[in-house]
């Protein structure tokens, strides 16, 4: 069974760290990737870049696409892609057939990736 | 970080909404600020055994508040007014009230505050010592220590800021529209001029001086969350990053600076070139382009393409012709007389530079520039000249060291010829 493990924290506070603050952090959680990884427990592993950088595109209607990231609580996180592009446009075109195959009132938030280790499923 | 490190990084992030909000009540920049570090004690007192407060800004500003209040009416003896000893005693409702109250004015107070240190009657080294104390909280010796002063020159310095912008008459109400975008330039501006002092550095000072840097990008961000629809800010959010991406490459391990197109580009710092990148494409579909974000798209292709060879000159060439016409200076065209170089030939980038002899005469890369363009035409006596004149010019030892070795070069070739 795969699941997903999604990491929410206070976005200001994160960007209070110095940089020596944010590499200790990031030791200590890749000392616990390490261990999944040689138990052979460990999928992808990305960390997205500040949410100041995210478009979000509407699905309903036009196809509206905003600036910053997904504001609603009506909605529920259901799935996400991980897509390789050249540009940002790239990615809103993608997100946007994807609206079409499936319309409705949900959105597509685009986040860049600034760190991606894109292993295999486990197991 | 201690054990209670959380809290100093809790303290760091919420000061510039507490401190924003303490001003808008004290009008004082003195008061405010005492106010907020009563409040800090007081957290690094109750928090340890509390925990974190839910939100650590309104918590800061209530007990900041109170605390202001109080040292207020003990130096000018004001009778005590019962609203304000109702809120004395801090609950979770206060704190969700603070937070009503605070939310709306959230934007314009964290502006006010920025701008208070950015103000355009400050001299630019004021506004960054100013911004660095009091927005980033950042300590006396650490701003002297970046900006290679002593501890009692920064403090006079510092104290000389705040007693021109206490006379500056600030407005405290909500700006109009245009106020609030002129407030958005000028601090922009200021961060813009403190990234600079960090990232001009020399290796040898790089070091104390990267806070500058470092904090410049803090700011950027924070403008740009509370102007999240601001192409420019974008923009100059995406420039600072993909220039400080590079960091890691620009000096060699004698201290030496390497020029972009000899830069090992695998040590260029991948996040904030990835963040830089989507911020640049982001701000681009405004379609208002500005001088940062044209400036910033130029870092982009520097930094997007494989190697120096692969370098999209002729884009470059035109983005530079962007900015000369957004923002007209002999710099700029001495820039894009590099592109000219790369796309059209030395003689193309020599008659263009000619035209900024008397604007730069007095400029370091003008004369590097002019020595190679001169050597790459075999007008080695004329390249000799103008070296020799850009090493009269260099700030520092490794400008000049750079320069002397281009002229060695000129000499063996010479030799060799």
């Amino acid at each position: 069974m795969l699941y997903a493990i999604l990491c929410y924290d206070d976005e200001t506070k994160v960007r209070a760290w110095s940089a020596a603050q944010d590499a200790a952090v990031m030791e200590k959680l890749g000392a616990v990737q390490e261990k999944l990884e040689r138990k052979n427990k460990l999928g992808p592993v990305a960390r997205l870049v500040p949410t100041t950088a995210a478009v979000t595109l509407r699905k309903s209607g036009e196809a509206v696409v905003l600036d910053g990231p997904f504001a609603e609580t009506k909605e529920q996180l259901l799935g996400f892609y991980v897509i390789e592009a050249d540009s940002m446009n790239e990615v809103l075109e993608i997100a946007k057939e994807l609206g079409a195959a499936n319309p409705g009132v949900g959105a597509y938030e685009i986040r860049a990736l600034k760190f991606f280790n894109g292993r295999g499923a486990p197991g | 970080m201690t054990q209670f490190g959380w809290i100093d990084t809790a303290l760091v992030a919420a000061r510039p909404q507490a401190m924003g909000a303490l001003l808008r009540y004290f009008r004082d920049l003195d008061t405010a600020e005492e106010a907020f570090q009563n409040a800090c004690l007081r957290a690094l007192k109750t928090w340890p055994q509390s925990g974190p407060p839910r939100d650590a800004a309104a918590w800061l500003i209530m007990v900041g508040r109170n605390a202001g209040i109080d040292q207020v009416r003990k130096t000018a003896r004001l009778t005590v007014l019962d609203d304000e000893r109702a809120v004395s005693d801090l609950g979770d409702a206060e704190a969700a009230a603070a937070e009503r109250l605070d939310g709306s004015q959230f934007r314009d107070d964290i502006l006010r505050l920025l701008f208070i240190c950015c103000h355009p009657q400050l001299p630019a080294t004021q506004q960054i010592a100013l911004a660095l104390r009091i927005v980033c909280g950042l300590g006396v010796p650490q701003i002297a220590k970046a900006f290679l002063v002593s501890e009692s020159a920064m403090e006079q310095r510092i104290t000389r800021a705040k007693a021109r912008v206490a006379k500056a008459e600030i407005p405290f109400e909500a700006p109009d529209a245009v106020e609030r975008m002129e407030r958005v330039g000028a601090v922009a501006a200021a961060i813009y001029l403190m990234f600079n002092e960090g990232y001009s550095a020399a290796a040898a000072d790089s070091e104390r001086r990267a806070p500058l840097a470092a904090e410049a990008i803090r700011l950027a961000r924070l403008l740009l969350q509370i102007f999240s629809a601001e192409p420019e800010l974008m923009g100059l959010t995406a420039l600072l990053l993909l220039q400080h991406a590079r960091l890691a490459a620009r000096f060699d391990g004698e201290g030496a600076a390497v020029l972009l197109d000899d830069q090992d580009r695998t040590k260029w710092n991948g996040a904030m070139i990835a963040e830089g990148l989507a911020l640049i494409d982001k701000s681009m579909r405004h379609r208002k382009p500005g001088p940062y974000q044209v400036q910033a798209a130029i870092a982009a292709l520097h930094v997007q393409s494989a190697s120096a060879a692969e370098t999209d000159w002729a884009e470059i060439e035109l983005l530079y012709r962007a900015l000369e016409r957004l923002q007209p200076s002999p710099v700029v065209t001495l820039n894009r007389a590099v592109a000219v170089w790369k796309v059209s030939g030395p003689e193309a980038a020599l008659t263009l530079s000619d035209t900024l002899e008397g604007p730069l005469d007095g400029y370091f890369y003008f004369h590097g520039l002019r020595g190679a363009l001169l050597s790459e035409l075999g007008r080695t006596a004329e390249a000799r000249a103008a070296y020799t004149r850009a090493i009269s010019l260099a700030g520092s030892a490794a400008e000049a060291a750079h320069i002397r070795g281009q002229l060695d070069g000129l000499s063996a070739h010479a030799k060799a010829g």
